[in-house]
């Protein structure tokens, strides 16, 4: 069936909200002008500028390692909690369990950010750095546990068993057998990880204090003073640096998808 | 077809000798999940060098039977033993007991060599001798030019004997097979069949088979255990099992059966000849039936005679004595098998009796057709009284 044009206009008016505002950020970091909304020729000046733009580099170097270390940490939990959802589907207070491993992909972040400085402040906790990489922690590994928690459902029990009957004991089996193959999984989930710490911005300006500003509340702050190029320039970046990392997944899914199909040619042919 | 084994497995009975130890023991085994009793108080024995079958439906305990010895599963009351040591507490992994998995569960990112080299390598042998092992494990199933492809590049057939591989490889006291051919299609099943056998008998090994497949239990089988709601109905050698089995349960589990319900009417008749059973006479709704067997109720009461098809004669001609064994009727339906062909025949009385007839002679030359009246006879010994 061809489109029609209701259909084709839908699908123009779709993209164009979803891309213009970007093609234009893009567009506008290679201006000239210091004015934003007037053209006035290519140039890379917004680009040195920033290289030299101190605050702006700190704050993506903060950025940087909030979401690393976030990331990695909320991965481990986040696996830790998938396996505990798979793999004991009766211990006491599973439900509550359930439930409070959910919550946080459906609570309103200023809710989330609001009780963790509430949290903090009634603990007496200096907010900076760490507060931040705690609290982007308890939010990330929802989504990693999730992702997880959905590779482990469809995960062959029978190899474990194969492998503890084969004489190797439970720990060893888990990090020969199961963690390699829950690996892609598992990668995803930091990624994602890594992405909702990189652009977070309510629960950072919550749980943040001094000294530790990251991107995102460094970016909203400047715009609150007026849009600069330098801000299109960073935010160039990042869509660029996000498109990368888009593009490499879905061309290792790509070549792993042609590899099993190589590897059913491999196996038709063995057979004959 | 049976190769060398035939003569060697026939000699092969410490089930009838009383001073044989059993290599592996079930006593009084049970398992329930909740409410769902698996396995009900299950007493077993199985000897050294035997291949052994668990043959019964989906759901009949078979399989928690084998993983509980694998040690996947404790017994809720009850001891395994092997080789009179109990096995309760003691885990899967530090159990002389391997097992082939139905799903083959090969490790799919090891390459075969490595995963038939995983269970050596937990032992902590050396290099050199695991690649040893390797190559010898790669050349009794004959995959010696694909030990460097993963699984998935493997055909059902290949991954299968990988999954055999690498269960033997610890030469394992005791190997469990679940459902080992499940996945492969008849021609395949039939040749795995017999390498499995012959493996087992070059091993020397105790094999341990979970299988639905009666024509697969009673190939590799030295005994089969027909299993029925997680107790054991029959414990026997495949040609018991279907010439005399115990029960109506395990008669028509195994191959096809007439059962036809009656009273008995007579027992001790005099034999036949000396050296033969008592002859007693049953009869069923006004057919009357002699069988060559030690009575096993008394006259009066109700008994079922069990008869095989193929046992049962088939003719257009009437018999010179239609007085007992014989029935007339007519050929109601037949089912063409190729090598034989099956004949429904409904009785006078409208019963169904099933006569299988070998197909020696070409299609175009076999009398009986459609609608055919024809008589049915079958000798003394055809058949058997069941009384349960």
């Amino acid at each position: 069936m061809k489109p029609g044009r209701f259909d084709s206009t839908v699908l123009t008016f779709c993209f164009a909200f979803l891309y213009l505002p970007i093609i234009i950020l893009v567009v506008y970091s290679f201006n000239a002008s210091k004015l934003v909304t007037v053209w006035g020729g290519f140039s890379l000046q917004w680009y040195r500028s920033l290289w030299s733009n101190e605050s702006l580099m700190d704050a993506a170097w903060v950025t940087a390692r909030v979401g690393v270390l976030s990331a990695t940490i909320g991965t481990v939990l986040g696996t830790l909690a998938a396996l505990t959802l798979v793999r004991f589907p009766r211990f006491p207070g599973r439900i509550p369990f359930t439930g409070m491993i959910y919550a946080p992909l459906v609570m309103p972040e200023v809710i989330t950010g609001l009780s963790m400085l509430l949290l903090f402040v009634a603990l007496d906790i200096d907010r900076g750095f760490w507060t931040v990489v705690i609290a982007h922690t308890t939010f990330t590994m929802c989504y990693v546990a999730i992702i997880v928690q959905s590779r482990l459902l469809t995960f062959d029990r029978s190899l474990e068993e194969a492998a503890l009957d084969l004489g190797c004991p439970p720990v060893k089996t888990f990090f020969k057998i199961t963690l390699p193959l829950i690996l892609p999984a598992i990668v995803s989930g930091w990624m994602l990880a890594f992405t909702l710490s990189l652009d977070d911005l309510v629960i950072a300006s919550f749980t943040t204090g001094p000294g530790a500003t990251t991107l995102p509340i460094k970016i909203y702050s400047q715009v609150r003073l007026g849009v600069t190029p330098e801000i299109n320039a960073v935010c160039t970046i990042l869509i660029a640096l996000v498109t990368t990392g888009v593009i490499i997944a879905s061309i290792s899914a790509k070549r792993a998808e042609l590899r099993r199909i190589h590897d059913e040619h491999v196996a038709l042919r063995g057979t004959s | 077809m049976a190769k060398s084994l035939g003569p060697v497995k026939r000699k092969f009975s410490p089930w009838t000798d009383p001073s044989a130890t059993p290599f592996i023991r079930f006593e009084n085994v049970t398992k329930t999940y909740g409410d769902f009793t698996a396995v009900d108080n299950l007493t077993l024995d199985i000897y050294e060098r035997e291949f052994f079958s668990l043959l019964g439906p989906s759901g009949c305990g078979k399989t928690t039977l084998m993983r509980m010895l694998a040690g996947f599963e404790e017994p809720t009351s009850g001891r395994i033993l092997l080789q009179g040591q109990d096995l309760a507490g003691v885990p899967p992994y530090r159990r002389p007991t391997n097992m082939m998995f139905q799903s083959y569960a090969l490790f799919p990112h090891m390459t075969v060599e490595k995963n038939i080299a995983f269970g050596l390598e937990q032992d902590g042998l050396q290099k050199a001798d695991i690649k040893a092992r390797v190559e010898e494990m790669l050349k009794l199933v004959k995959l010696e030019p694909f030990a460097k492809r993963k699984p998935a590049q493997l055909s059902g057939g290949q991954r299968q004997r990988v999954a055999l591989a690498r269960s033997l490889a610890k030469q394992p006291k005791v190997l469990l097979l679940d459902e080992p051919l499940g996945a492969l299609d008849r021609k395949l099943r039939e040749e795995t069949q017999f390498e499995l056998m012959d493996i087992q008998h070059t091993l020397g090994l105790t094999f341990l088979i979970v299988t639905h497949d009666q024509e697969e239990a009673m190939t590799v089988s030295d005994r089969i255990a027909v299993m029925d709601k997680g107790v054991i109905v029959q414990v026997a050698t495949p040609a018991e099992i279907y010439e005399a089995p115990n029960c109506r349960y395990v008669a028509d589990f195994i191959g096809d059966i007439n059962i036809l319900e009656g009273k008995v009417t007579a027992e001790g008749g005099a034999p036949v000849s000396p050296g033969h059973p008592p002859v007693m006479t049953l009869v069923s709704e006004g057919l009357q039936i002699a069988v060559e067997q030690e009575c096993p109720a008394a006259v009066g009461d109700a008994v079922a005679f069990a008869v095989r098809p193929e046992k049962v004669r088939i003719s257009l001609d009437q018999p010179a004595d239609t007085a007992v064994n014989a029935a007339h009727g007519e050929v109601w339906d037949i089912g063409y098998l190729g090598d034989f062909s099956v004949f429904l025949v409904k009785l006078d009385d409208g019963r169904i009796i099933r006569a299988a007839q070998a197909n020696v002679s070409r299609l175009v030359d076999r009398p009986i057709t459609y609608g055919d009246k024809v008589w049915l006879k079958w000798p003394l010994d055809a058949g058997l009284v069941l009384t349960r």
